[in-house]
């Protein structure tokens, strides 16, 4: 997990003027790390055992889920408490696609990114006109009618109603000795990096200091002669597509969807993960992927009691110590390392 | 109830039970989770999450199978059971089910909860032919022995106890127009199959249902609308909450219907009491459990035996609770199926004595309830019997009846 | 036509509940500037320690008031301990301690109290209901009460000096403290003030729909639609946003698209008004300066 935070470090650090000997050094440190982390990934498919396996292939799909709504809510400044229904688009095409047509599952992703960016494309609109509370709770009320309207009459014969849908995963190719787990985890990983990538280039770019305008100085931003309806819901479709991507990987992985996988709690789980990990930070995704997959089974091995009130009082406790998130700390420390390498 | 003593001659392939080769190896390998000295059993609950009333269940298992333990525990091996919080979704279920079986190595899962729950786990335990013993869920599926030979239920149907409401009805007044007021998930719409199975065609003319979802906040409104609908029969297919609210609002706006009160929401002291006593006279519903709460038992030698285990197990819990009673019955069936298994604890043979429970007594049920299994049958209760409330308790009414199988 | 009235009462007798919930979500907001997510789960528990008095022999009335005066010394304490290291956090940050409590209070609700479903006495109790069923005695009583706390809530945030320095200290920190009000005590007063108001709410919340951990799960979320459908930074359009939002409930649920999709339509019509009127139907617009 040690390349995106870099990048991330870089995106979101000062752009002062660097030498170019030290920028070259660098990005060579960079790179290495890059290179070493990927290594290290793909070796774990073949180290761990296949529920580890499972684990970071479910923290892999909720890190993209989670980077879907830092573009939206750390990166825009839009509080989405409502993800959750994006997710659940992706899954749902993914897995419709995939049992009522038999289609391969790299062939849905396509199709369930598109499906759940134009949702996100159509709740983008309204959240133009709403801000801050007003948008959190709007958002927060479409994940919590998420459930009624996956098990409606209308499209039961879709989605299977309250007994939801089975899918299989992927077979590894004839000609790879690895089976399906570990297939699925290199697949996931290799998507996910894909996405993190893509956002990375997308948040660093142009639209990227369009999108952090907006969300720190909206008037100075107009002014500027920035769309700002624009920026906004495109967006708002980014975030979504990249969510109901993991979504789709979320839904193979688990192999089974169903109205109650997708209860406000994911929204509500997402958005922790988010803030745990840290808003508008790529790399804090990845902390948050894990956060939601690991923290809840620590709570539930400190007391089974109250599983519930661990997870909030670890949650509190992070909160305390690092307001900013994972990502808080990570730049911080990254920054230090930077300064003594450069060798000011 | 085949003796003890066979079984552990079968086991050790003295007995001229036909033992296949493939079966006699599996019993002398290792099957994952029992050794020499233990047995691993493995099981999921919402200890977390909006389904957390029913943690109970498995905090009594726990006691129980430590009581087993103290007592030398079964085939001179001790119990190990390990319970992970699903948090009543299903992706965790999916991840807590595959720690159970790739990481701890357990022999076997017992009354995981949850229909959601079940439903995300059923495809992985029947590929990986993991016995998957009484599920903790009145869902009819979990009897489908051709789909899943290795997912057996427990308690009767939701289904199954719909098509005895149905036909009760029907029994009474055969141009009864029957109102269901149902909570929109699988649970609530088991019961609109199993009417649906006696009524054919006719369902659409007899029937208008209402749906609630468990986030509402009362189904006033869905019982006002039922009752404007001119039915004179209803059927109450809701969890303990809605239940009552539902009896409270169908008394005080002065509808009388014949009122059918799913077996899920018949607690006395979590439904009857809030709901208003009083308001309650004439609902028929099915039980198949001895309720705690229902005096007729105060003195019954089967409930003496539970509250004693209560007293010395579980100290200050809430004895109104009937899920406590529910967990002691499942727990005290699942001690049948290990005592029939002798010495041999491969999953084969595990599948095979839980199918193969024949009349078996549970101090905990009603009297005349026994549990029935077979390798065509993994329904083990198929019997419930009517049950009146009449202001102060229930009353039994009418013979044991059998479901019908579906 | 009966059906109808029906219908319409009961909407009214339900929305009466998300009014009272609604109207603690504005006192925080009015406090804080924040929603607290917490507050149907703090409103739970508080309604358990009333129980809990009730059942340990203290009269009616007594139980209210000491579960009140608890609760807004729980509140006070919640903010004094938890939030208050948090004052220079994001408000993402806070948001996210938000759910931490909520899940908190609602795991320690079921650990402590159990998850029996159980009654709660009301003092408004009357023998026979009143108009053919068509409303109960509680139903009457609990809306006056929540009418009262309205009337007590507009006055104080009016007419009193505490009120004025409260809404001051919400809206503009730094002036505020620069006229002389202790901003750090007015969050905390507002914290307590709320929780006792949803402590009031619980209370007359839970004869209806039955005391049980996971009570307020469902009232919150439309108690929150009913104070954005009024208007959150206002006391008297939150609770008129409460009825409105239990009579649209009902009547679209019964007339319009069945009681599957009811919630959906529900939110779907509140998602459109905000959008019409963005800060609710009562609510002030907010300018912003550059």
């Amino acid at each position: 997990m040690s390349g995106p935070p870099i990048g991330s470090a870089r995106a979101s650090g000062a752009a002062g003027p660097d030498a170019p000997a030290a920028s070259r050094q660098r990005r060579a440190i960079a790179f290495a790390l890059l290179l070493a982390g990927a290594a290290v990934l793909i070796a774990s498919a073949f180290l761990l055992s296949p529920f580890r396996l499972f684990q970071l292939t479910l923290a892999a799909g909720y890190a993209v889920a989670i980077l879907g709504l830092n573009l939206v809510t750390g990166y825009n400044g839009q509080i989405s408490l409502g993800h959750g229904a994006f997710y659940a688009a992706g899954a749902y095409t993914t897995a419709i696609l995939m049992t009522h047509f038999d289609w391969p599952f790299w062939a849905t992703l396509p199709v369930a990114g598109l499906a759940s960016g134009a949702l996100g494309y159509a709740v983008g609109f309204p959240a133009l006109r709403l801000g801050g509370f007003y948008l959190a709770l709007t958002t927060f009320s479409l994940a919590v009618a998420v459930p009624q309207i996956l098990k409606h009459r209308a499209i039961e014969d879709w989605t299977g109603g309250v007994q939801g849908l089975f899918i299989a995963k992927p077979d590894p190719p004839a000609f790879l000795p690895i089976e399906a787990d570990q297939w699925l985890y290199l697949t996931t990983l290799a998507i996910s990096a894909a996405l993190f990538l893509a956002a990375w280039n997308l948040v660093r770019g142009r639209i990227g200091r369009a999108m952090r305008a907006i969300r720190d100085h909206p008037v100075a931003a107009e002014a500027m002669g920035m769309d700002l309806a624009a920026v906004k819901t495109r967006t708002f479709a980014a975030g979504a597509a990249l969510t109901g991507l993991a979504g789709a990987l979320g839904a193979v992985a688990v192999e089974f969807v169903a109205p109650d996988s997708f209860t406000v709690m994911l929204s509500i789980t997402l958005f922790v993960g988010m803030v745990v990990g840290g808003a508008a930070s790529i790399g804090g995704a990845v902390v948050g992927g894990l956060f939601i997959v690991f923290v809840p089974n620590l709570a539930e091995s400190i007391s089974k009691a109250a599983p519930g009130a661990i997870y909030g009082v670890l949650l509190i406790l992070l909160l305390f110590v690092l307001p900013g998130g994972a990502a808080g700390i990570g730049r911080l420390a990254v920054a230090r390392l930077w300064r003594r390498d450069g060798g000011r | 109830m085949p003796n003890r003593r066979s079984l552990i001659a079968a086991a050790a392939g003295v007995a001229a039970a036909p033992l296949s080769p493939w079966r006699r190896a599996e019993a002398r390998s290792t099957t994952p989770g029992v050794t020499a000295t233990e047995i691993r059993i493995g099981n999921t609950n919402a200890y977390s999450g909006p389904a957390s009333a029913y943690a109970v269940i498995s905090r009594c298992h726990a006691a129980f199978f430590r009581m087993v333990n103290e007592q030398g525990g079964i085939g001179g091996r001790q119990i190990v059971f390990l319970s992970y919080d699903d948090g009543y979704s299903p992706p965790r279920a999916v991840e807590q089910v595959r720690r159970l079986v790739e990481q701890d190595g357990v022999a076997f899962l017992f009354n995981t909860l949850g229909t959601p729950s079940n439903s995300a786990i059923v495809r992985y335990v029947n590929q990986r032919r993991v016995p998957h013993l009484f599920v903790a869920s009145g869902a009819d599926k979990w009897g489908d022995y051709r789909q899943t030979p290795w997912t057996i239920g427990w308690q009767p149907s939701y289904r199954t106890e719909a098509q005895v409401y149905a036909k009760h009805m029907l029994d009474r007044n055969p141009d009864a127009r029957l109102a269901l007021l149902y909570q929109n998930d699988d649970f609530g719409k088991d019961y609109i199959a199993g009417v649906r199975d006696v009524l054919g065609d006719r369902f659409d003319r007899v029937v208008r249902a209402a749906s609630h979802e468990v986030t509402d906040a009362t189904v006033d409104s869905q019982v006002i609308s039922l009752q404007a609908s001119g039915a004179d029969a209803l059927l109450t297919a809701t969890t303990p909450k809605f239940a009552a609210q539902a009896i409270r609002k169908v008394h005080d706006i002065g509808w009388r219907p014949l009122h059918f009160l799913t077996s899920v929401s018949v607690s006395v002291a979590s439904v009857m009491q809030p709901a208003g006593p009083e308001k309650g006279i004439g609902i028929i519903t099915a039980a198949y459990n001895k309720d705690p709460t229902d005096p007729a038992w105060d003195n019954d030698p089967g409930m003496n035996e539970w509250r004693a285990f209560m007293r010395r197990h579980m100290p200050g819990a809430d004895t109104t609770d009937i899920n406590y009673v529910y967990a002691y019955g499942v727990a005290l069936t699942l001690m049948q199926v290990l005592r029939q298994c002798g010495t041999d604890f491969s999953r084969q043979n595990i599948m095979r004595q839980a199918t193969g429970l024949r009349d078996l007594e549970i101090p905990t049920l009603l009297p005349g309830i026994r549990i029935n299994t077979a390798p065509d049958n993994y329904h083990p209760i198929r019997q419930m019997q009517l049950q009146r409330w009449d202001g102060t308790t229930w009353r039994r009414f009418g013979e044991v009846i059998e479901g019908t199988r579906v | 036509m009966e059906g109808f009235a029906h219908q319409l009462v009961a909407g009214i007798a339900t929305g009466g509940i998300y009014a009272s919930v609604a109207l603690a979500l504005v006192m925080i907001y009015q406090a804080t500037h924040h929603v607290n997510f917490a507050q149907g789960e703090m409103a739970t528990f508080s309604t358990y320690l009333a129980w809990a008095a009730v059942q340990g022999g203290a009269p009616w009335w007594a139980a209210l008031l000491g579960t009140v005066f608890a609760s807004f010394a729980v509140g006070v304490a919640i903010e004094r301990v938890l939030l208050r290291p948090m004052r220079s956090a994001p408000v993402l940050a806070v948001v996210c301690a938000f759910i931490g409590l909520m899940l908190i209070f609602n795991s320690i609700t079921g650990a402590i109290f159990g998850y029996a479903v159980r009654p709660f006495p009301s003092p408004f109790e009357t023998s026979a209901p009143l108009l053919g069923g068509l409303v109960s005695g509680h139903a009457l009583g609990s809306t006056a009460v929540t009418l009262a706390v309205l009337a007590l809530v507009w006055a104080f945030f009016r007419h009193t000096g505490l009120g004025l320095a409260m809404r001051a200290a919400a809206y503009n920190p730094v002036s505020a403290r620069l006229v002389g009000i202790r901003v750090g005590w007015m969050l905390a007063l507002g914290w307590g003030l709320a929780a006792a108001i949803g402590a009031v709410a619980g209370v007359m919340v839970a004869p209806v729909v039955f005391l049980e951990p996971n009570m307020m799960l469902g009232v919150l979320l439309y108690a929150f639609a009913g104070a954005l459908l009024g208007g959150i930074d206002n006391p008297a359009g939150a609770v008129a946003g409460g009825f409105l939002v239990g009579v649209v409930e009902n009547l679209a649920g019964a007339y319009l698209v069945g009681a599957e999709l009811k919630l959906t339509l529900a939110l779907a019509i509140i998602v459109g008004v905000l959008l019409l009127r963005p800060s609710g139907l009562f609510g002030r617009a907010v300018e912003s300066r550059v």
